[in-house]
């Protein structure tokens, strides 16, 4: 076991050092074109990090469910505006199936009660999907779709499909998608256990390890400047409602860190996605998202309005909060769904469910 | 520089659950019998010295402690999960509780091996309850501050002054008094405190009470004239109280007891609102059921790195500012959420009746062992802001 822990220590430091050199927010933010996108996609790709959830006799680094999601933790510091995490869902997906897995940039839609993707018996994909992360900038996607009433996984090429122009709130991509008669690359059952709902769970635990990276670092970024800046002849460090905001900065950082880093955890030693999963993973969008919108607006405070400015580098991670905080499901989404679970299992079950965690 | 806020994804280990079940098994016995109400402590002020008795002779006090001094030997997370049932049963555990979370580690520190020999076995036989003696008039939040004196005389110290809040004292055996020994110095204003350990029946010590707004007695004022305290019970180096007693610290404000106080709210709302709320129910449970997921997730990581040598200073400081936060705001939340259920519901007087009662406890959860304002600075200091 220590070999593992070792062999994900090194992962993650490779992904630290690659993100830190080819990656770095300000240089990003200061850029007029998007040259820096090229060297770091590929050099994620060359280091295994885009296909880490594939096992490597399906052309994937193979590590550690935990492992991956420290990555994006990683990737979320750096507020890092490429499919990374997209692509690790898709091959993580695909790569439970007898699918190919693709090289290249993918993302993934998982299908939900409002937007249902058909496949007809002719074999051909028609419907739509909402939101699409990085869709219009990757080579493919990996769909839930119906087929006679039960999923399947299905490998879409997405220049088969028509794409619609369009960012999130923090300028990336994200495009609603019109599957008309598509041809996919390939179809499979769906793996057992899994089901739109646990694609969403998988996704959701993502964002909230991407989210908890982007609050350590807006909390970094918040004590460096409080440290920095001068105001009524002191630094405003020193000023006590700077340091209680700053205090409760660090308790959302926190409670962030722990509860998408126990529901990583809880997947990586999980044998499916259950009501433990389920308590986990609900639990971390919902209390990580709420601690992005918290987050966020303690840091553009501290900031004052240097940080409300498009050459500081703090909106390249708050947009981000912002915006992965709906993703794969917000806030309330889960709630109303976490909640719906606890009322139907009943008072009684309420502490030994917690309890068990 | 990177704070490193860091929480290992601890899990409880096996023989912890396994005790668990021991620990549900005796308190459904408990609550069978009558001995106390678990919806919600209103019953007594959460002190019952047999109860506490038969919670020692279960060998669930001093759990961790040394064998030699009637403990156990076990884990903290073992510990971490009597702690929590107890709680979350509304289990009158004062008799004891003060005791096993930080006097009996205190004396095991800096008390001489006489005094250790002697009290700590009784604390762990469920017969010995402590109080803690450090706010005074004048003096709550700024421990340094205060004034009730210690001189040396024959026979030991002679104290004098008046220490207040002190919880439990009408019951205690025994106090872990601060008094001033010496004048603070320019340099160092904490300089000059020293701890004792006090019979809670020497000559001269009278206990008042202080009622709280809901009627209920727990704070008491001590006051302190002319009693002789001897040589043998100064704890640790005199004067230099200040010093001590930090290391305990992060097991005090991190434990469950810091966000499960009126956790009982909680399950009464899920009662009161049944097996299909609307969406403003559903989603008001689902938040507060991640929120509390959420603080346990972070209790248990403290917990666990302290265990394992780690020293999650910052983190633990975090999970009390953060967990009394939530249990304070938890009531009013449960309030706002219950409003349109339906008034003639089975559960709806049960729930009031717990809901009046947690919200007149409230306003003192940010308050003990360390207020919001105090807990801020730490965390501030801890980021390196002060």
């Amino acid at each position: 076991m220590a070999g593992e822990g070792e062999l994900g220590s090194i992962v993650v430091d490779t992904a630290t050092r690659i993100f830190r050199d080819l990656c770095d927010p300000q240089t990003i933010n200061n850029a007029a074109e998007e040259s820096w996108k090229q060297p770091l996609w590929r050099t994620l790709e060359d280091s295994g990090l885009t296909l880490c959830w594939v096992p490597e006799d399906k052309g994937g680094a193979g590590v550690r469910i935990a492992d991956g999601f420290d990555i994006l933790q990683v990737a979320g510091r750096f507020a890092a505006p490429l499919p990374l995490a997209e692509t690790m869902l898709a091959g993580w997906l695909l790569a439970q199936t007898d699918l190919p897995v693709p090289a290249g940039a993918m993302t993934l839609a998982p299908g939900d009660d409002q937007n249902e993707i058909l496949l007809d018996a002719g074999g051909k994909i028609t419907g739509n999907a909402r939101k699409v992360p990085f869709a219009s900038e990757v080579s493919h996607l990996a769909i839930v779709a119906k087929r006679n009433g039960d999923n399947v996984i299905a490998l879409i090429d997405s220049s088969d499909c028509d794409i619609s122009s369009g960012t999130n709130i923090a300028g990336d991509a994200q495009n609603d998608i019109v599957f008309n008669n598509v041809s996919p690359v390939g179809v499979s059952d769906m793996p057992t256990g899994l089901g739109p709902e646990e694609v969403m769970m998988m996704g959701a635990a993502v964002r909230s390890r991407q989210m908890a990276g982007a609050l350590a670092a807006i909390l970094d970024l918040s004590v460096e400047y409080s440290k920095e800046r001068v105001a009524f002849e002191r630094q405003i460090a020193k000023f006590q409602a700077v340091q209680h905001n700053l205090a409760r900065l660090a308790g959302e950082v926190a409670a962030a860190e722990a509860v998408s880093g126990s529901a990583a955890d809880a997947i990586d030693r999980a044998a499916r996605f259950d009501d433990a999963v389920f308590l986990e993973t609900a639990s971390a969008k919902i209390r990580v998202g709420e601690a992005a919108g918290e987050g966020a607006a303690i840091a553009h405070q501290v900031f004052g309005a240097i940080g409300f400015t498009a050459e500081h580098i703090l909106h390249r991670l708050t947009r981000r909060l912002w915006a992965w905080r709906d993703d794969f499901g917000g806030e309330s989404h889960w709630a109303v769904k976490l909640g719906a679970r606890v009322a139907m299992h009943g008072a009684d079950d309420l502490w030994p469910a917690l309890a068990s965690r | 520089m990177t704070q490193n806020i860091h929480f290992d994804p601890v899990r409880l280990p096996p023989e912890a659950q396994v005790l668990r079940g021991e620990v549900r098994a005796f308190l459904a016995e408990e609550i069978a019998a009558g001995s106390f109400n678990p919806e919600c402590e209103t019953d007594n002020d959460g002190f019952d010295r047999a109860f506490s008795q038969r919670v020692g002779a279960k060998g669930w006090i001093g759990l961790t402690w040394p064998k030699k001094y009637g403990g156990h030997e076990r884990s903290f997370l073992e510990r971490y999960v009597v702690t929590e049932e107890f709680r979350v049963a509304n289990a009158p555990t004062r008799g004891h509780f003060v005791a096993d979370r930080q006097s009996g580690p205190m004396l095991m520190k800096y008390a001489n091996k006489d005094i250790c020999m002697d009290v700590l076995p009784r604390i762990c036989r469920g017969e010995c309850c402590f109080c803690i003696g450090m706010s005074e008039p004048g003096s709550g939040s700024d421990l340094f501050a205060a004034k009730t004196k210690a001189e040396k005389s024959a026979g030991g110290w002679r104290v004098n002054g008046t220490k207040v809040w002190t919880s439990s004292a009408h019951h205690a055996d025994y106090m872990i008094g601060l008094f001033r020994t010496s004048p603070p110095t320019e340099e160092n204003r904490r300089h000059g405190l020293t701890q004792f350990l006090v019979d809670m029946t020497l000559p001269g010590i009278t206990v008042n009470p202080v009622h709280q707004m809901n009627g209920s007695h727990d704070f008491n004022e001590v006051v302190f004239d002319d009693v002789i305290i001897p040589g043998t019970h100064v704890l640790g180096d005199v004067d230099m109280a200040w010093q001590q007693a930090t290391s305990e610290l992060a097991y005090e404000r991190s434990g469950p007891e810091r966000f499960l106080e009126t956790f009982y709210i909680l399950v009464g709302l899920v009662r009161l609102l049944g097996a299909n709320p609307d969406l403003r129910g559903a989603e008001g449970i689902g938040r507060l059921v991640a929120q509390v997921h959420t603080l346990r997730r972070m209790s248990v990581s403290v917990n666990g790195m302290l265990q394992g040598g780690k020293e999650p200073v910052l983190e633990g400081s975090i999970v009390k500012d953060l967990g009394t936060l939530w249990e304070q705001a938890l009531p009013a939340k449960a309030r706002d959420l219950a409003a349109f259920s339906d008034p003639e519901a089975a559960n709806r007087i049960s729930f009031e009746e717990q809901l009046e009662y947690a919200t007149m406890i409230a306003p003192k959860l940010t308050i003990q062992g360390g207020t919001t304002e105090v807990l801020r600075g730490i965390i501030a200091r801890g980021l390196g802001l002060r």
